[in-house]
């Protein structure tokens, strides 16, 4: 299976080549061309609203499957914060975790360690940051976020925190603990994440901020469901014991599952947290024009209530967000009889990223400025013709989207259906009065009219 | 070389739709390829430069010219104009009404920091006639 830039795919047998998609895509990267829908691969971000939006499920994320798991002689699961809340009481934490483990892994790992991780090496380097007056910066824990970044608010760059993911860091302690216990190669070792989010396969073959990524596989959580599902209906608490030493992370880790839990757990006082990629966009605009003065910390998800509204999560994300909370209590009381801390998540320290970020340039109209401009200037012109009504019968999200295919010589403007209407309309009265022209050069009466001719 | 021209009408007191002229800006430069920090320091001044004759000036126009090189911004209002433009580019200095401060505007930052991002910046002003304010950024 090759998998391409985005995860994100289109079964054209289920494509209807309606609008749904075209009009929910924030960077307007689909377009319906003779009647299916085409992704355009340079601008897609994984950020999964055509899976939301389509109405004949035709959008779907390519994620690993299970059969991959025998490529590894040992494989851990990671599993994500979103995961827990996926499955309702009786579960606990454990459960779910000697669950996914039963799946057929050798070993599980909590993701929300890595967030606990993150949270102790990032806040002295927000810290300085800040004094240095880079307010206010921004998280780059949602792939999509960081992606959209790069394509539209290139000038924000700078303001993400340059850390690995969470997950990338659990991956790493894992590989570590487990080449040390089992005398195994590295690359012997499958790293699997339970994932809520297609964004995070794509993030394995282009990772942020590095040249590698430490996740070997990434699998949906909607696939694993079905059989942590069954495997919770017949365990008993007694057999999930034996995960009790797995659960590593802190309540705090845990939170991040839900939008709000990254910043609480920065503790950062002055910060914002918004979920939803519509949204993220409204405040990445006000930052990049200097309009939000009072916000040190923005936590931004593209998914709406973060990562339990993942578009591969099974669960609706307000009831997930409700059994979250539940998950978090425990972990919290755990903690309370816990005189210290399993995991020690202030031993490890983390190194910056190695890798710039480029802009992603996906939206330019043309390697030269002035051709570029030129374009621009005609899109305009084109725009202000057509009738504005943004109604996607021709395949582009509205009309600015056409004027734009014009332009670069993607489609022309019979592809709007009242251009084309005009169009026929003009070359129908062309022809009547042609015909009526003809007539009298045959002195035919127009009125006898045709096929009277007996 | 032939400037793109954009023009945008700006409403007086129009808080809700403050900052759109120079949004619409932004959106043509980011077609370009431009370098990221010159698009922010054209958004920042030609957006600062909008609200000022959206408070102070009762509306007015916007005119942006859009060369290979540079991009020249032209905001102009007929408004009361400024009585006293020294004290105007001093950091603080505010004549804002109060519904305007309390919206977050008005801080007396709007001149500075359009004199902070721009390459070079006009003000002609005239007192009962209104003020014309010309912003130019190069692009390198």
């Amino acid at each position: 299976m090759t998998i391409k830039r985005h995860s994100v795919q289109l079964n054209r047998e289920l494509c209807m080549g309606c609008t749904n998609c075209i009009k929910r895509c924030p960077t307007g990267a689909i377009r319906v061309r003779s009647g299916k829908a085409q992704i355009d691969e340079d601008r897609c971000l994984d950020c999964g609203e055509c899976i939301r939006a389509c109405p004949h499920h035709a959008k779907s994320a390519i994620m690993d499957t299970f059969d991959s798991l025998k490529r590894y002689p040992m494989t851990i699961a990671l599993a994500a914060p979103s995961l827990y809340a996926q499955f309702g009481p009786p579960a606990t934490r454990p459960m779910v975790l000697a669950a996914l483990a039963n799946i057929g892994f050798d070993d599980v790992w909590e993701v929300a360690v890595g967030a606990d991780i993150f949270s102790r090496a990032a806040m002295p380097w927000i810290e300085a940051a800040l004094a240095e007056g880079k307010a206010p910066l921004i998280s780059s824990a949602c792939p999509v976020v960081v992606r959209l970044i790069q394509m539209k608010y290139p000038g924000l760059i700078d303001h993400l925190v340059p850390y690995d993911a969470p997950v990338e860091i659990a991956a790493r302690l894992a590989r570590e603990e487990a080449v040390r216990r089992s005398g195994l190669q590295a690359e012997e070792i499958g790293i699997f994440f339970i994932s809520p989010c297609p964004a995070k396969r794509s993030a394995v073959n282009y990772p942020i901020g590095r040249s590698t990524s430490q996740i070997d596989g990434v699998i949906a959580i909607s696939d694993a469901y079905p059989m942590i599902l069954a495997g919770l209906e017949t365990m008993s608490e007694t057999a999930a014991e034996r995960f009790m030493n797995r659960l590593m992370a802190d309540a705090s880790g845990i939170r991040w599952g839900y939008s709000g839990g990254e910043a609480l757990s920065l503790e950062t006082e002055r910060y914002l947290a918004v979920d939803g990629i519509h949204n993220v966009m409204a405040i990445l605009e006000e930052v990049e024009n200097e309009r939000l003065k009072d916000v040190d910390f923005i936590e931004a998800n593209a998914c709406l209530g973060g990562c339990i509204g993942g578009p591969l999560t099974v669960a609706n994300r307000f009831s997930a967000k409700s059994r979250q909370r539940a998950y978090i209590e425990a972990a919290r009381e755990l903690a309370a009889h816990q005189p210290e801390a399993i995991f020690p998540a202030d031993t490890i320290t983390l190194s910056p990223w190695d890798q710039v970020l480029a802009p992603n340039d996906a939206l330019r109209l043309d390697a030269d400025i002035m051709a570029a401009l030129r374009k621009y200037e005609q899109m305009e012109k084109i725009a202000a013709d057509l009738p504005g009504l943004d109604c996607g019968a021709c395949g582009a999200p509205d009309c600015e989207s056409l004027a734009e295919d014009i332009v670069r010589g993607q489609a022309s403007i019979t592809d709007c259906i009242f251009k084309l209407k005009e169009r026929i309309r003009d070359v129908a009265s062309r022809m009547s009065d042609l015909e009526e022209e003809m007539n009298r050069h045959l002195d035919v009466d127009p009125e006898a009219g045709h096929g009277d001719d007996a | 070389m032939r400037p793109v021209e954009l023009n945008f009408a700006i409403r007086g007191s129009d808080f809700i739709n403050a900052g759109e002229a120079s949004s619409n800006m932004k959106k043509a430069l980011s077609r370009l390829g431009l370098n990221p920090s010159v698009v922010k320091r054209a958004a920042i001044a030609m957006y600062e430069a909008e609200l000022n004759a959206m408070i102070h000036g009762g509306g007015g126009q916007a005119r942006v010219q859009i060369f290979s090189d540079q991009v020249l911004i032209t905001i102009s209002d007929e408004g009361p104009g400024i009585p006293d433009v020294g004290l105007a580019m001093q950091e603080g200095w505010s004549t804002a009404p109060d519904l305007a401060r309390e919206m977050g505007f008005g801080a007396g930052m709007g001149l500075p920091n359009i004199k902070k991002n721009a390459d070079e910046m006009k003000i002609e002003t005239e007192i009962g006639q209104g003020t014309t304010l010309t912003i130019l950024i190069r692009f390198a």
